[in-house]
């Protein structure tokens, strides 16, 4: 039931993205409404509290131009819903659901709430399905698979975006013809160069019919933004569970969207917690990155790769944990590593992926890829132990197992963080065990003496 | 009795305010709205109530009513929740559709369950006195109890066949000559709780299968731990692993605001694996009670309790039960975003000041427990924490502290490496261990409390040398501390190390922990007395041997203990050997 009911003259108090209005009509919490200015301007806005006197709306738009007076409020008597159908693909919208692109409406299959429902957990399947993403670090040592989240830790000025790119276009199952993947993009705050680099790069590779563009810009609202990814979730969604497609999206830049959460809760005057952020960022979050994953009874999946940016780099800044407490892994991106020039900047000991025990391996990818990654791992991270006790005491100080271990760490990272264009797993594996034959078959204790004698045999690489 | 209604005058997400005339009590159960939302009353002031709704609040509007129940918030416990998943507040989330709706109610299907009845006409039975037995194909045996609050003479009791878990098949003369029906299932209110006949003290081990633990901070059985840890260090697969391996007859297991894959995880790989203790699939002795992080955060509060009042109902049959509740914090915040929807003065980190009472409570729930009806029962407690910024000195995890006996800290260097389970010998501690001496006498070896000190000496004595060996190098170190070194590295791979998806190893038995445990203390003679005859340190360290020592939790499973004998008799040889060419080298 969608009554059209309006509330003229109702408008109390104007403060920040906040409005008061003289609760003058029957209307529910979380509900949308449509503010109209005098110059006929219609900006979104949600009821966020109730009272018997007064309404308080939030709105989702800048709330510069607004007055007091000659202000209509229009309520829908729902929350906000967005009509979705299957021409949405090859199309861009604004960061409210709003074609830009020129071209007509989209014939609306359904209309969804844009905040989605908590998918029942018995309902979930198991993630499992290798994705190739063509990336070493990605596909041998922290896999994407299927319905995951996993977010890319990066800073500013860091090659994320290209990564991004990169895994948009190449990400392949590796029993090819399971139908490719439909991409949902969504800007949140950052640069229209941005936001047209990745348009003309999937434009590029052809596969801009099977993507949907959210552009939510820097110049946009800042209060827009905590819309853009649900309107960009409530496409793929749509697209996954409904039309049984792969779906995977990009979203950029989270630390956007956290800070103007920040901003909108300041403005309710709500007692922040650490930096500012409001208490309940990790559950906010959780409704975003949540929405990723499959459900039993229909083919499709959401896949996330959100990507943000670490205020100064620093991890343990609320935006990133509490990201990492929600999502399964991250890809962390290095600034040392970016300015020696080694692409994809991959700092490989933060990264992880949690769901790829349960997609590589014996009849998923290859029986010694785990035990391969692990070792891989381990001598990294002696490796990277070394150099910092070389720093102090100089290469000499060391012994000469740890010196081995020095040069494997720097061989890693020049051969196999960095890569020059897409490597296949099995080319990744390879570089992998040449990478292990550098060091004495006794050190490597994470591997089995079969995995030793087949792998590590063949003739030694110097 | 009319009911008590109320009508909303205030909303703000999962909290609101209504006004009334009539009588509401705290922690009453009530139904919000034209959908009837379950909610909880959390506060009254004169005419006004303050409840928190554990559903999504969408559309509810001032003016609509919120009706009491009469009774306090609960849940029903009975036959019928082995081997299932439920939401926060115990509403099952099986056999649901795709997503979870709001308004849902609390039934379970209509499903019978085989009763046999252990009482006859006359008998007279105390509060909580077990009255039959239930048999499910497809769970471990349970006893049916009376609920605490009831006693008296039998009159009548089903024969023995299949009943709805609600059907009365019992019928008690109480005092007063009151006549009370009683079904296999009761409610109980969460927040109370379950009373029992005495607590004792812990004995013996809740035994994990799990070296770190077991061997070096083991964990009564009936005790409390507490494991925190940043992200990714491993807190959910070692909760996971506890609840797949541990020598508990239930297992008790909350997602409390963490993620759906995870509990898709559990319910897909429970069922394929079996108990290692009886043989039968694991699932038929867990619940699972699931509020993932999207669901609505009032009931994540909630479902803490909810998974306690179920664990110690488990443990009112007298079973051992162990509750893994990952994650405590997200518990703590959701108290933390109620409180501030409420405007209440905020403490530490914006918590409640009563977030620390609130905890302690939680944990006091786990006990070792003669019950009402006199059997031995047990409730272990095992929460995840979850530290901002993996900073442990925040309000949640320095609270916890207080209150847990076992502390198992994950360090996030030890995880990066992929050095799993990731708990840090150092930072560590477990305060049973006294109790659990016996336990390892028993099984043969007496000398336990003194090797596990060898062990953590070494460990300590290898994170000093570490800080010099900074300076030094580590070369320029003496033979001394060189085998301390390496000593201590062994201690770490060949034993602390253990991989929570390795067939052989994920579950190590006591004997084989002993026979790991005796390999590596003899290794630590031996090289004493090698370092004592001037063996060369760096020889000793390249020994092909090592390899065989740090893969033996992979390589020798708890079948074939014999071949930790070959092992050592390998080992003594080489050292004759190294010895040998030392004395040589010399002349
Ligand atoms: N005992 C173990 N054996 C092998 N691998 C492990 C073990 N523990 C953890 N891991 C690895 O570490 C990853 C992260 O572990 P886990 O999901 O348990 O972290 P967590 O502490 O629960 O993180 P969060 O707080 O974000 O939930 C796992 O996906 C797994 O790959
Ligand atoms: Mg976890």
């Amino acid at each position: 039931m969608r009554a059209d009911v309006y509330a003229v003259d109702a408008a109390l108090r104007l403060e920040g993205p906040l409005l008061f209005l003289r609760r003058t009509i029957r209307c529910g919490l979380n509900e949308a409404v449509e503010i109209e200015d005098d110059a006929g301007r219609i900006r979104l806005g949600r009821i966020a509290a109730l009272d018997h006197d007064t309404v308080t709306v939030e709105v989702l738009e800048s709330t510069s131009g607004l007055a007091l007076s000659d202000t209509r409020v229009r309520f829908l008597g729902e929350p906000l819903k967005f009509a979705v159908g299957p021409d949405m693909l090859g199309r861009v919208f604004d960061g409210v659901g709003r074609v830009i692109d020129g071209g007509p409406p989209v014939s609306a299959a359904r209309t969804l709430r844009i905040d989605g429902q908590a998918i029942n957990p018995a309902a979930r399947d198991v993630p499992r399905e290798f994705i190739e993403t063509g990336v070493s670090t990605i596909d041998l040592m922290n896999s994407l698979v299927r319905g995951q989240k996993l977010p890319i830790f990066s800073g500013s000025g860091l090659p994320h975006d290209q990564l991004a790119i990169q895994i948009a276009q190449q990400a392949r199952l590796l029993d090819a013809d399971q139908g490719e993947f439909a991409i949902v993009f969504v800007a949140i705050g950052v640069s229209y160069d941005t936001a047209e680099r990745f348009r003309t790069a999937m434009e590029g590779s052809g596969a801009l019919e099977h993507t949907v563009l959210f552009l939510n810009l820097a110049s946009d609202s800042s209060t827009q933004r905590l819309l853009s990814p649900r309107y960009a979730l409530t496409a793929a969604e749509y697209l996954a569970f409904v039309e049984g497609k792969h779906v995977l999206v990009l979203m950029t830049d989270m630390t956007n969207y956290c800070e103007a959460l920040r901003e909108v809760s300041a403005s309710h005057g709500e007692v922040p917690s650490r930096k500012g952020f409001p208490g309940y960022l990790y559950s906010d979050l959780a409704t975003l990155y949540e929405r990723a994953g499959r459900i039993k009874t229909v083919p499709g999946s959401v896949t996330q790769l959100p990507i943000l940016t670490m205020p100064s780099d620093d991890i343990t800044h609320p935006i990133p944990d509490l990201t990492g407490y929600i999502t399964e892994g991250q890809i962390v991106l290095d600034r040392e590593l970016d300015r020696a020039d080694i692409y994809p900047p991959v700092k490989v000991l933060p990264s992880l992926s949690r769901l790829m025990k349960d997609s590589t391996g014996e009849g998923y990818t290859h029986a010694d890829h785990p035990a391969l990654a692990n070792q891989l791992y381990a001598a990294y991270a002696r490796a990277v132990h070394m150099r910092v006790l070389a720093s102090v005491v100089g290469r000499e100080g060391l012994s000469e197992i740890d010196r081995l271990f020095l040069d494997f760490g720097a061989r890693f990272e020049q051969e196999l963080v960095h890569q020059p264009g897409a490597r296949t797993l099995d080319e990744s594996m390879e570089v992998g065990w040449r990478l292990l034959r550098m060091l004495p078959r006794a050190e490597l204790y994470r591997l089995s003496d079969r995995q030793i004698a087949q792998h590590l045999a063949a003739a030694v690489d110097s | 009795m009319s009911v008590a209604e109320a009508k909303i005058s205030w909303i703000n997400g999962p909290v609101l305010r209504a006004s009334t005339s009539d009588t509401f009590r705290i922690n009453e159960a009530a139904l919000v709205g034209r959908q009837q939302l379950l909610g909880e009353v959390i506060r009254i002031d004169t005419r006004e109530l303050v409840i928190q709704v554990y559903e999504d609040t969408t559309g509810l509007r001032p003016g609509d009513p919120v009706l009491g129940t009469g009774s306090a918030l609960s849940v029903k416990l009975g036959p019928g929740l082995l081997g299932n998943i439920f939401d926060g507040l115990l509403r099952p989330l099986s056999g649901e559709g795709q997503y979870v709706e709001p308004g849902a109610k609390q039934t379970r299907a209509a499903q019978t369950y085989a009763f046999h009845p252990t009482v006859k006409p006359g008998d007279r039975l105390t509060q909580g006195a077990v009255f039959g037995a239930v048999n499910r194909p497809d769970a471990r045996a349970q006893r049916c109890l009376l609920p605490p609050d009831c006693a008296g003479e039998v009159i009548s009791v089903a024969q023995p066949g299949d009943y709805a878990e609600d059907y009365p098949v019992c019928v008690l003369r109480g005092r007063g000559d009151q006549v009370r029906e009683v079904a296999m299932s009761h409610r109980w209110p969460v927040r109370t709780p379950r009373p029992v006949a005495q607590r004792i003290p812990v004995e013996g081990p809740l035994f994990t299968g799990q070296r770190v633990l077991d061997t070096m901070f083991p964990l009564g059985c009936g005790g409390r731990a507490a494991m925190p840890g940043g992200f990714g260090t491993g807190k959910t697969i070692l909760q996971e692993t506890l609840a797949k391996w541990c020598d508990a007859e239930v297992i008790v297991y909350v997602g409390c605001g963490e993620r759906g894959n995870e509990m898709a995880g559990v319910l897909h790989e429970f069922p394929q694996l079996d108990d290692p203790h009886t043989g039968r699939p694991l699932m038929e002795r867990t619940v699972i009670i699931a509020n993932t992080s999207n669901m609505p955060v009032a009931a994540r509060e909630a479902s803490i309790y909810t998974a306690v009042t179920v664990g110690e109902y488990f443990r009112d049959q007298g079973m051992r039960v162990a509750l893994m509740a990952d994650s405590t914090s997200r518990w703590a915040e959701a108290l933390r975003e109620v409180s501030g929807r409420l405007g209440e003065l905020p403490g530490e980190a914006g918590y409640p000041a009563y977030l620390s009472s609130r905890q302690a409570d939680f944990y006091e729930r786990a006990a070792h427990v003669r019950t009402l009806d006199g059997h031995l029962g047990s409730l272990s407690i095992i929460g995840a924490v979850s530290p901002p910024s993996a900073d442990f000195s925040e309000p949640v995890t320095t609270h916890t502290k207080r209150y847990v006996r076992c502390f198992w800290a994950l360090d996030p260097a030890r995880a990066q490496a992929r050095f799993y389970p990731a708990v840090h010998p150092l930072q560590s501690y477990s305060q049973d261990l006294e109790v659990l001496r016996e336990f390892w006498t028993q099984h043969g070896n007496p000398q336990w409390t003194e090797q596990r000190r060898r062990f953590l000496g070494l460990l300590e004595e290898q994170a000093r040398l570490e800080r010099m060996a900074r300076i030094v190098g580590k070369d320029a170190l003496p033979p001394r501390q060189q085998q301390v070194l390496l000593c201590a590295e062994l201690i770490n791979e060949a034993f602390l190390r253990q991989s929570a998806f390795s067939t052989i190893d994920r579950f190590c038995s006591p004997e084989r922990q002993i026979a790991m445990m005796q390999t590596l203390v003899r290794f630590i003679d031996l090289s004493e007395a090698a370092l004592a005859q001037q063996v060369d340190m760096a020889e000793l360290a390249t020994l092909p041997l090592l390899r065989r020592l740090r893969r033996m939790g992979e390589d020798i499973g708890d079948e074939q203990l014999d071949q930790f004998d070959a092992l050592r008799r390998d080992m003594e040889a080489a050292f004759i050997q190294l010895a040998k060419r030392g004395v040589a080298d010399a002349g």
